[in-house]
């Protein structure tokens, strides 16, 4: 203790020496680490120019950092440093290892603290309940959120002579069975490819049907928590997407989105699920085909289908650093979650806006009757309030068991595993993961 | 003649020059490493607040983790592979550029560019040539041959694209230390075999390869630890250890644990271990392999 004492007297009277003579008026610098980089970079700083020319009393530092476990690792780095900055994006699979982290200052404490009265039910709340702890307080700040939708080729839907699907309503799976079968019929290489195949066919999948991801409402209350994705619906989902390689109606892609979404840009697949991200590089990169967007497929027992979950990152905010820079982090918070930053924020990168308010004006302004496919994911994940099952998923090491996840749908692909084998070997291989970390934090 | 030999009338002076070099290796080799040893003991959150000391629960866990063992087993295969394609590779172009008479300069820097290309890029190029989607070569694989080539699900596939994309890189390294071995091998000694009758195969066999033999060890040693190392970028950027965890080696398992997990004290115990591997390895052959090198010429 005494040391770090010792280094911020150093640091302080450095300061004081190097501001003595310069104005006093110097605003109080805010660092925030990111990992948005091209367009949505250039729409982040838009978004902090804006902060700091209405105000001078503090100035938000924008920095890329890298891909989002750099930021992570450089954010931790900083921290064990004693370095960190005020805010850090940390990705959605983050949020357990931020949250008990012990090193961050709980976005609802900081914004009550500041005297903003925040009204949470004014958020899209499947948005929220991914960053809230067991006790519903929100503990990261939603920053960019997207979830996956469904693509189709519309022309060779209509060679095919498949109607075009509703971007309200979801099919069922065995309608898209049978809209593949077709497709492949027609001469089309394969029928569906899917991006980041853990996140869309086990996880969403799992918050759509309403089924468990793991116990302890998906490790919500509790660390002691253990993955139940090797149940029978999951396994058949599985099974089913094992039998349709057979006769190419499902073609595997690759893990992540870079293969499934070449596929579909070749017009080797007629069906493509990916994050609603994905909206903007198919605007740029598809030119000699149309296409159009419809929420995931559901099984046909599933009446009312759950909201989809959220995929994307938050924005944490460090303890640690001088008092007075706090009141400069929760004004900034204030811009970022208010109408006109979300409404831009939407507009330019496709990801949701976070507040009910930014998302009635967006309707109001007619710009979904001019963009009807940004709405097709907000829609889904807006359908129905979360329950214990779709509001997200809090797991230790969830990018390890994300990536056993995805080994073991490998080995199913290439006959290595039955789904009932790879499930449970997955369930298995993830909980030792999960005891792991759990005694990590006792 | 006389021994040449430099007098310290000081006692201190000889240790404050080589002081610089004690501290550049100590701060990045040594400290890290005993970091790195330490935290294989501990079980520790990314941020460092809760460490508790657990003796070597991390290395039971690593050798009771039947995934673990067969990473092993990948990557001393890998190694296997890439050091077998690249030397026997590097050995034959280097014998045939040692013939060449004419351009011999064009030619050599030709085969020496591989080398200059960093892992990661030779990586991609070689998904370039063989991505099931995009590959100018898996198409034609596909087309003249039938096979349905796909590294992204077939293990043996995926096993195959990183060993040629690690071996090309090194063949390049291997041939410049087999061309240099080449040239000092006096010609007299081959022209007296060749004039008593032996053929060029036995001349290489009887004499060439012998007099190669520190080359040859040098180059395997070298090798062996590039492909425990350095193919961390063609992993990377071709298979990230897929499909199926076929791939993932060591060093890859490593980075995915410690860096993108943020499991601290399993990838510590895995760095250790893959470090006492290497050692064993380098120390195996000096003990045993280097008896069978000759080094008189």
């Amino acid at each position: 203790m005494s040391k770090t004492k010792c280094f911020w007297l150093v640091m302080a009277v450095g300061m004081l020496i190097s501001f003595a003579g310069t104005a006093f008026a110097k605003p109080i610098d805010i660092h925030w680490w990111h990992a948005m980089r091209g367009a949505r970079g250039e729409t982040v700083q838009k978004i902090v120019d804006s902060f700091n020319s209405s105000q001078a009393e503090y100035r938000v530092i924008a920095t890329y950092k890298g891909e989002y476990d750099e930021v992570l690792n450089a954010g931790v780095a900083a921290v064990r440093a004693g370095k960190q900055p005020h805010i850090l994006q940390s990705f959605e699979v983050g949020t357990q290892t931020m949250m008990l982290s012990g090193a961050i200052y709980p976005i609802h404490e900081l914004m009550a603290d500041k005297g903003y009265k925040v009204d949470w039910s004014r958020y899209l709340q499947p948005v929220l309940s991914y960053y809230m702890n067991a006790d519903g307080n929100l503990m990261s700040m939603p920053f960019n959120s997207s979830t996956p939708v469904m693509y189709y080729n519309v022309d060779l839907f209509k060679k095919a002579g498949i109607a075009p699907l509703s971007k309200d309503k979801s099919i069922t799976w065995d309608e898209l069975g049978e809209i593949t079968g077709k497709l492949v019929k027609s001469g089309v290489e394969g029928g569906l490819v899917t991006a980041w195949q853990s996140w869309t066919q086990v996880e969403n999948y799992s918050a759509i049907h309403d089924l468990p991801f793991a116990s302890k409402a998906n490790g919500y209350e509790g660390l002691d928590t253990e993955l139940l994705i090797n149940n029978d619906k999951v396994v058949n989902h599985v099974a089913r997407l094992k039998s349709w390689m057979g006769d190419k109606r499902f073609y595997y892609g690759g893990q992540k989105y870079q293969g499934p979404k070449a596929e579909f840009i070749a017009q080797n697949a007629g069906v493509y699920i990916d994050s609603v991200s994905a909206i903007a590089k198919l605007l740029s990169e598809v030119k000699d085909f149309s296409w159009d967007a419809a929420p995931l497929p559901v099984e046909s027992w599933m009446k009312e289908p759950q909201n989809s979950i959220i995929g994307g990152a938050s924005l944490w905010v460090f303890q640690g650093l001088p008092k007075k820079d706090y009141a400069g982090v929760a004004a900034f918070m204030n811009h970022l979650a208010g109408t006109e930053s979300q409404v831009l924020w939407h507009k330019e990168t496709g990801y949701f806006p976070i507040t009910l308010t930014a998302y009635e004006k967006l309707i109001a302004d007619g710009f979904y009757l001019e963009n009807p496919l940004q709405q097709v994911g907000i829609k889904q994940l807006t359908r129905r309030d979360p329950t214990k099952n779709s509001r997200g998923l809090r797991l230790g090491y969830f990018v390890q068991i994300r990536n056993i996840i995805n080994e073991e749908l490998e080995l199913v692909w290439n006959d290595s595993k039955t789904p009932q084998q790879a499930m449970d070997s997955a369930v298995a291989r993830s909980n030792t993961k999960l005891r792991e970390f759990e005694r990590t934090y006792k | 003649m006389i021994k040449k030999r430099s007098y310290f009338k000081s006692r201190k002076l000889p240790y404050l020059l080589i002081l610089p070099q004690i501290l550049v290796t100590a701060t990045f080799f040594y400290w890290p490493a005993i970091q790195g040893i330490v935290a294989s003991f501990q079980l520790s959150d990314p941020f460092g607040f809760r460490t508790q000391f657990v003796w070597f629960d991390n290395f039971i866990a690593l050798f009771t983790d039947s995934l673990y063992l067969e990473s092993v087993l990948t990557t001393l295969f890998f190694s296997g592979s890439v050091a077998l394609v690249s030397i026997t590779f590097g050995l034959f172009l280097a014998t045939m550029a040692n013939r060449v008479l004419k351009a011999t300069t064009l030619t050599r820097t030709l085969l020496i560019w591989p080398y200059a290309i960093a892992p990661a890029i030779s990586g991609i190029l070689w998904l370039f040539l063989l991505h099931p989607s995009y590959g100018v070569v898996a198409i034609f694989i596909e087309d003249w041959f039938g096979i349905d080539w796909n590294p992204l699900l077939e293990s043996s596939h995926a096993m195959l694209l990183i060993v040629l994309a690690s071996a090309w890189k090194n063949v390049s390294y291997n041939f410049v230390f087999f061309l240099a071995g080449l040239q000092a091998i006096p010609h007299s000694l081959i022209e007296a075999a060749a004039m008593d009758g032996a053929s060029p195969f036995r001349r290489f066999w009887a004499i060439t390869f012998p007099l190669l033999s520190p080359t040859m060890f040098f180059v395997t040693v070298m090798t062996i630890i590039f492909s425990f190392f350095e193919s961390f970028g063609i992993i990377h950027a071709v298979t990230q250890g897929g499909p199926g965890g076929s791939t993932n080696i060591l060093v890859y398992k490593v980075y995915q644990d410690g860096f993108i997990g943020l499991n601290l004290g399993s990838s510590s115990a895995q760095s250790v271990v893959l470090m006492g591997l290497i050692i064993l390895i380098t120390v195996l052959q000096f003990k045993y392999v280097e008896r069978k090198v000759q080094y008189t010429g």
